[in-house]
This record gives structure tokens, sequence and C-alpha cells, in this order.
């Protein structure tokens, strides 16, 4: 075998070449730690902007003074409300969606037509979720700028998450317990309802929490479905329109007549809504992470 | 060409708490084709990746003793891996061709090393093909992908590819194990073949196999040698009575 | 006996949030209040026919309950397209097509002018801009967690990652506008605080945790058995990742990369808050721009229900709709390429 490597050669490459890797690795280390600098950086800058207007009565009162004054506390309002009201309607149809899709109808054509729709409802904007609340629910239903068609429309749009995650949850229970039902002369539903869907509800809130925490911070949907710039009262029905968080945020950056007062509310705002963004991007991560490490099969 | 002698001096080799080799002191014979037996979890695959240092991957590992290589120890500080690894070449149990062409596996060591003009690539590929006993099948075939031969040509292209950086000593953990029998018996007739001008080290589960094509045969059983002799010997005259039994199949 | 306890409960927790809601004003209050006796009396009726109607009735009528609400995922599908379809279709009656294709956007005038080309140009320049930054950061980043952080370094960069893909987006607007709009002009002296460029670091900002989580994905996918044969062979860890690691996950990267792009044409509040919002036809990334969605939020507010400038709205959301379906086809098509790959 003739020599084609020239050692020599080889050897002074070979200096180069593990000084390039370095260089890369290090390159890359300032990427990854560039990254959470930004996030440090940002959380901090939000935190300071805000800081003339966070104190506890912040979040426990309305706005008032042209709502440069004042707190957003009807804001959390409706956005508790809203999340309320869309976790009710899209839960529910979610998970038995899910329940058709995984234990009614498994792997057929008409399964494969089910999932299709809802990968594409997951692909949308949610401006064109917006456009559609608005023709549908409000005009076309006479629902009217309201929280219902606001929530309507927020359900619409995490419907297929909740599917999926219910869908997961439902998979990983394993074929044996349904077999066992069955055995024992349980109807599917019987077994659905008492043996699998309680085994699957871990799974299931995990998958209702993540997705509440994104729809919280959702603006485009409800900007024409039901957010209002502002109400002196709190609604009393889902037919009337609501005060919101995300939505304060935008109003506060671009429709107030003093800037210099309704940037540090928005930025307080900005407070309210990652704490509570985080708060279920967290329940829900860390009671994920608990259900992997308690499998009890 | 070059062959190195490998030695193992007083080895020991821990996986973060488990002793996974307990002072091995073992020759490797230049030109010559060593084999491990031993029963599963013994430590002979901890016992080959010693030589190149490939098992800093597997997690956390501590090290005694030495592992010389021409004398040197692998394991001093500030030893040159890179150029290690060159110099000590690994066929691993499941071939494991890079998804690319079969022409850009083999040349995929070269072209690291300085080799890079076209025509001395042509000549390093044609020349392992050939040496692995795969050139005629896959001649008109080096632009494409290696994923597509069979299992048993995949793993000589592997060992071709091994061959390709012009290394000293070949590890081979398990080379045929996951072959058929035909890609087997080439195997086996290749590392006959390269013994000429290489220090081979393979570890088999298969104890024909070792009688059939190694010089030497070590006996490992949890993490230490229990013996070692010419080939011809370990299967024939058994110095211990641990070892007949394990070749005459009463464990393992 | 236990179980007889532990139905009591079910019941009397709807009843108690029903109970509750005297306490609680406004709509919360009235969403316990008839959501509690809703579920209660649902409770109810469901205990009365497990015990007065026959179970193959029973179960036939929750079979087709489940089967309608499995349908009815597709039927919204169904809808949401049919719907801006038809209000978007309408734009059509009465416009001809070529008039969208000029370059002037102002339904203000009269006639009102209807060219979308400022608003295509105002997205595609805003999502280069973007992914021009975003892809060498996440796939960096990915390729960092993948390759060459440890353990402990991991446990602080990931949840960080997590963490900035849960912002809303609506923050990274205000955040744009507000820091980026001092410093670019300061750095660069243009006249417009919002711009392009700022709604694309404003995005970037947004797509790099989900890049990076997907390019990681596809880098884990990748077999071990290449890393160590690579570093058998004797190459670096820089030479391994350039050569095998990352060409062999190139297609799960180009997957990640297309659904990126699709989110940044989707999105709104950013780039309402970031981009300024000035319907001009430029390429200059320190021009305000604006976007297709930020058209359409902007617009809708003031547009009288079932007038040409409603549909003409509506047509904008039948191009986004369009657009972003394809690019997640495209992205759909290349990941089932890359699962098959790796699929041994």
């Amino acid at each position: 075998m003739g020599r084609y490597i020239n050692e020599a050669r080889a050897a002074a490459l070979t200096a180069r070449r593990r000084c390039a890797s370095a260089a890369l690795a290090h390159l890359l280390r300032l990427v990854a730690y560039g990254v959470v600098a930004v996030f440090v950086g940002l959380a901090a800058y939000v935190a300071y902007r805000a800081a003339p207007v966070l104190r506890p009565s912040f979040f426990l009162q309305a706005p008032r003074g042209g709502m440069l004054e004042g707190g957003v506390a009807t804001c959390i309002y409706g956005t508790a409300a809203l999340l309320l009201l869309t976790a009710a309607c899209a839960v529910p149809l979610g998970v038995l969606a899910a329940v058709y899709l995984n234990e009614f109808v498994g792997g057929g054509r008409g399964a494969r037509v089910v999932r299709a729709g809802v990968n594409n409802l997951a692909g949308v904007p949610s401006i064109v979720f917006g456009l559609f609340g608005l023709g549908f629910f409000v005009k076309f239903l006479h629902l009217d700028v309201s929280l219902l068609a606001a929530s309507f429309t927020l359900a619409v749009m995490v419907l297929p998450i909740i599917i999926v995650a219910t869908e997961e949850a439902l998979r990983a229970v394993p074929t044996d317990l349904r077999l066992g039902s069955a055995a024992l002369g349980a109807t599917r539903w019987q077994t659905i309802s008492r043996v699998v869907l309680p085994n699957a509800v871990p799974g299931i809130i995990t998958g209702t929490v993540l997705s509440i925490g994104r729809v919280a911070g959702e603006t485009a949907p409800i900007l024409f479905t039901g957010a209002a710039f502002y109400l002196p009262y709190l609604p009393a029905t889902p037919r009337e329109q609501f005060m919101e968080l995300s939505y304060h945020i935008f109003a506060m950056a671009t429709q107030a007549s003093d800037i210099t007062k309704s940037l540090p509310i928005a930025f307080g705002a900005t407070c309210a809504l990652l704490l509570l963004v985080f708060a279920f991007n967290l329940t829900g991560v860390l009671y994920r992470a608990r259900l992997r490490s308690r499998k009890r099969w | 060409m070059v062959t190195a002698a490998v030695r193992y001096e007083g080895f020991n080799f821990w996986y973060g708490d488990f002793h996974a080799l307990k002072d091995i002191t073992l020759d490797a014979a230049p030109r010559a084709v060593l084999a491990i037996i031993g029963p599963s979890g013994c430590g002979k695959s901890t016992l080959i990746k010693a030589v190149n240092r490939i098992s800093a991957f597997d997690g956390h590992v501590r090290v005694e003793g030495k592992v010389l290589l021409e004398g040197e120890d692998v394991y001093a500080p500030g030893v040159d891996l890179v150029s290690l690894r060159r110099r000590v070449g690994m066929v691993f149990q499941r071939p494991n061709p890079f998804p690319m062409s079969v022409y850009d596996n083999i040349a995929y060591g070269p072209r690291l090393f300085g080799v890079t003009r076209r025509g001395e690539l042509d000549a390093v590929v044609e020349e392992t093909l050939k040496r692995a006993a795969l050139w005629p099948e896959v001649r008109d075939r080096l632009r494409e992908t290696a994923l597509n031969l069979s299992g048993g040509q995949q793993q000589r292209l592997c060992i071709a590819r091994a061959l390709a950086v012009e290394p000293e000593v070949l590890l081979m953990d398990e080379p045929a194990a996951s072959l058929d029998p035909t890609s087997t018996q080439k195997v086996e007739d290749l590392i006959v073949e390269l013994k000429a001008n290489y220090t081979i080290i393979i570890v088999t589960h298969n104890m024909q196999q070792a009688a059939r094509i190694s010089d030497r045969t070590a006996f490992l059983m949890l993490g230490a040698l229990v013996e070692v002799d010419a080939t011809a010997t370990i299967f024939t005259r058994p110095a211990l009575k641990l070892t007949e039994d394990y070749i005459t199949g009463r464990f393992g | 006996m236990r179980t007889r306890s532990r139905s009591w409960v079910k019941y009397a927790l709807p009843l108690a949030a029903a109970a509750l809601s005297f306490a609680v004003p406004g709509v919360i209050g009235w969403l316990l209040l008839w959501g509690g006796l809703a579920a209660f009396a649902a409770l109810v009726s469901g205990a009365a026919a497990a015990r007065f109607i026959p179970r193959r009735v029973r179960e036939g009528v929750v079979n087709a309950a489940v089967t309608a609400a499995g349908y009815a995922a597709v039927v919204f599908i169904a809808l949401i397209f049919i719907f801006i379809f038809k209000e978007g279709g309408a734009a059509f009656v009465h416009i001809p097509p070529r008039e969208f294709l000029r370059t002037l956007w102002q339904p203000a005038l009269e006639p009102p002018r209807y060219g979308v080309l400022p608003l295509v140009t105002g997205s595609v320049l805003v999502t280069v801009l973007s992914l021009l930054v975003a892809v060498p950061v996440g796939v960096g980043t990915s390729v960092y967690l993948a390759e060459i952080a440890g353990a402990r370094e991991r446990e602080v960069i990931k949840p960080v990652v997590e963490l900035l893909a849960a912002v809303p987006s609506v923050v990274y607007g205000l955040l744009g506008m507000v820091i980026l709009g001092d410093v670019i002009p300061r750095l660069t002296g243009t006249p417009f605080r919002l711009n392009a460029l700022n709604g694309g670091l404003v995005l970037a900002v947004m797509l790099t945790p989900m890049l990076a989580s997907l390019a990681e994905d596809a880098l884990f996918s990748v077999p071990h058995a290449y890393r160590t044969a690579s570093y058998a062979l004797g190459a670096t860890k820089g030479e391994t990742i350039r050569r095998v690691l990352l060409p062999a996950a190139s297609s799960g990267v180009a997957a990640a990369v297309l659904l990126a792009l699709a989110r940044t044409v989707g999105e709104t509040m950013a780039v309402l808050l970031a981009t300024g919002n000035a319907t001009i036809l430029t390429l200059n990334p320190l021009s305000s721009v604006r976007t297709l969605t930020a058209t359409i939020a902007i617009e809708m507010g003031e547009t009288a229900f079932g007038s040409e400038h409603y549909h003409v709205l509506f047509a904008l959301g039948i191009m986004l709709f369009a657009v972003t379906f394809a690019v997640n086809l495209a992205a759909e098509v290349i990941m089932g390429r890359f699962a098959r790959r790796y699929r041994r």
C-alpha cells in the first residue's frame, strides 16, 4: 500500500485542525450564551421600564385617568375570563375528538382526513383566525363583538393542540388495559370512560395547561372579536366586551395620548402577562416531567 | 508499512464507579491477530476501545496503568487524540458507513489528513477497496450512496475506510456479528490477509472464529485476564479449568 | 362504601362552583354559576340515563356524540376555508385581478387602490431579514446544545430557550418598538424609527427558540454511529459536525427553516408594533414597511361590514392561508423523507 498521507504534513495539519475545531466550539458557545444574554437583558429591561408602576395596587386597581393611571385589574380579569371560557369550549370538544380519532377509528381513511384537517388548522396564521372569528362568530352568528365570540375564535385556534396532546396521552395507555376491560364485558364507551380516560387525564391536563398558556398571549384573534380599549366596568355576561392584558399592552403602546405615561403601564402589563404565561408554562412542563418519572406501568 | 505492538501494562479502567477492567497485562504482537474472547459483559469491547480512547464518549471514565502503542503510553497527558486515532483504526460491530457515496466514505479520512488531489484520492479509494476485497463489487457504484450496499458489503467498506488513513493497528469489535455466513467468511478471509501488514486485535464471541483466524487468544472474564496463549494451545490444552469450561460451552 | 363517597364528590364540585359564583363578580361569576349548574344537570341526567335507558341506546348516543366531535374539527377547518374564500372571492367580482398587482395600496382614495405589491414586499423583506439572523443563531445554538454543551450547561440554556419561545408576540413587538426604535436610528441614521430591520430582528428573536429546538431534534435523530465512526477515523469535533452531522441532519433542518418561515409570514402583533406600517414599496431594510398581516389588523377595524374593502381584506387572508399552507406542506414532505431515511 502506497503512502499517500505525508506524515509531516499531516502532523502540521493536525495542529491547525484542532485549533479550528476549538474555535468553532468557542463561536458556538458565544452564540448559545448570547441567546441567554438576550433573554436576561430583555427581562431586566422589562422590569426596569415597569418599575415606576409596579406596586401591588397595580394588579388590583382598574385603569383611570384616561388609562394613564391606576392599574390593570380589569385586564387581568378579562384575560382570566377569556381563558376560562376558551378552555371550557375547547377541552371537551378536543378531548372527544381525540377519543374519536384514537379509539373509534385508528388508522383508516376517515382518521387520515380528520388528522389532515387538524394539522392544517394548526398552521393557519392567527390573524386569519381573527378574520374568521369576525366574519363568522361576530357577524354571521350575530354574537357581536363579545367575550363569547372571542372565546369561540380562540377555542378553534387551540383545538388542534389539545387534540394532538390528548391523542398522545391516549396512545400512551397500553392496549392491554383496553383488552382487559373488553374481556370483562364492558362496552367501548365504558372502557374509554372508566379505564382509558382516567389514565390519560394527566397527559390531557399537561396539554391543556400548555396550550392555555399559549393562548393567553394571542392578541390578533381577539382584536376584532371581543377586546375593548376601555371599559369602566367588568363584563357581566359573555355577550359583552372585555379588556385583556395583551390587547392592553398593544393599546398602551400605540393608542395612548401620553406615551411617557402609557409605556410604563404597557411594561407593567407585560410583567403581569409574562407572569401568567410563565406560570402556565412552568406548571405544564413540571407536571409533564413528573408524569414521565412516575410511570405506573 | 510499519506495524506497532500494543501492550497493556497493569491497565485498569473505570466507567464511573464500575471497575470494568482489572489489572490487565497483555501483548498484541505485530503482524498477528490477537483474539479476545469471553462471556457477555466481561469487558472485551472496553478493552479494545481503550486503545484508541474512543470510550471517552461513553461517559465519565478513569484509568490507571498504561496502554503502550509502540512503547508510548496513549494515556500520557498531552497525547494527540486525532493522530492516535489515525494510527489505530477501528471497525464496529454494526457497519456504520456515512450517508455519503462509497467514494466519499473512503476519502473522508485521507481528506482530513491532507490528501486532496483527485488523482491521489482515486488511488487511495481503489487500493483500499481492493485490499478489502470489495473493489470488483463496487467499482461501478463509487458515486452511489453507501447505504444501498448489503450488510456484508457495508462492513467491508468500513474496513476499507479504516485502512484509508494508513493505520498501524486495527481494532475490530465483533466485526462479523451482524453478517450472514457468506459475508462472515469473506471478512474472516480478509482479516487473515490483512495481518501480514497490520497488528490486529479482534473481539469475538464466536470461538470457532477465534480458532480459525487468530494467532493468540486471550480469555477475559469479569474484567480480568484469565489466560492468554497461542490459539492452538488455548483451544486444545488450556491451562486453567475456567478456560476449558468456557471453551467447551459449559457457560457463557 | 368507598364508591359511594367518591361519586358524592363528583356532584358536589359543580354545585360548589355555582355557589362560589355569588362571591365572584362579573362574567366569571356568571360562568361559574351557569357552568356549575349545567355540569350538575348533565351528571344527574347521565346517572338517570344509566338507570332508565337501555345500554344499547346509551352507547349509540355516546358514539354519535364522539363521532360528531371528531368531525367538528374537520368542519371548522372546512368552515374557515370556505368562509375566507367566499368572503375573499367576493373581492374579485368587481375588481380586476390586475389591480391587485399594482404598486399602490390606498383603500381610502376615490377610487380605492388595492395594489398588494408593497404589502407583499413588506412581508418578504421582514421574513428574509428575520431568517438571515434566526437561522445561523438558531442552528448554531442547537449544534452547541446537541454536540458540545455539557449536561449542566444544557440545564441552563434549554429552559431559557423554552421561556423565550413562550413570550407573547405583542411583548416582542413592544420591545422592538422601544429598544430597537432607539438603537437602529442611532446606529444607521435612518429617519424611520420603526422599519423592516426592526421587525426582522424582533422576529428573529421570536424564531430562534423554535428553530433551535427543531434543529436539535434533527441532530438527535442522526445515529450516534456516525459520530463514533468519524471520531475513530481521527476527525475533530468541528470536522465531524461540519462534514457528517450537519449534512446528515440537513433535511430536518430545512424542514425546520420552512416551518419558521411559515410562522414569520403569519405573525401579526410583533410586526404591527415594530415595522412602522407605511405602505411603501421598497427593499430597503431601513425603511418603514407594512406586511400583509399588519394590513388586515389595521384596516379591519375601520372597514364597513360587507363593503368592498372588507372583501379585499379577506382576499389578503386567502393569500396568507395559501402561503402558510404550501410552506407547511413542503416542510412535511421534507420531514417525511428525513424520517424515512433514519428509520433503520
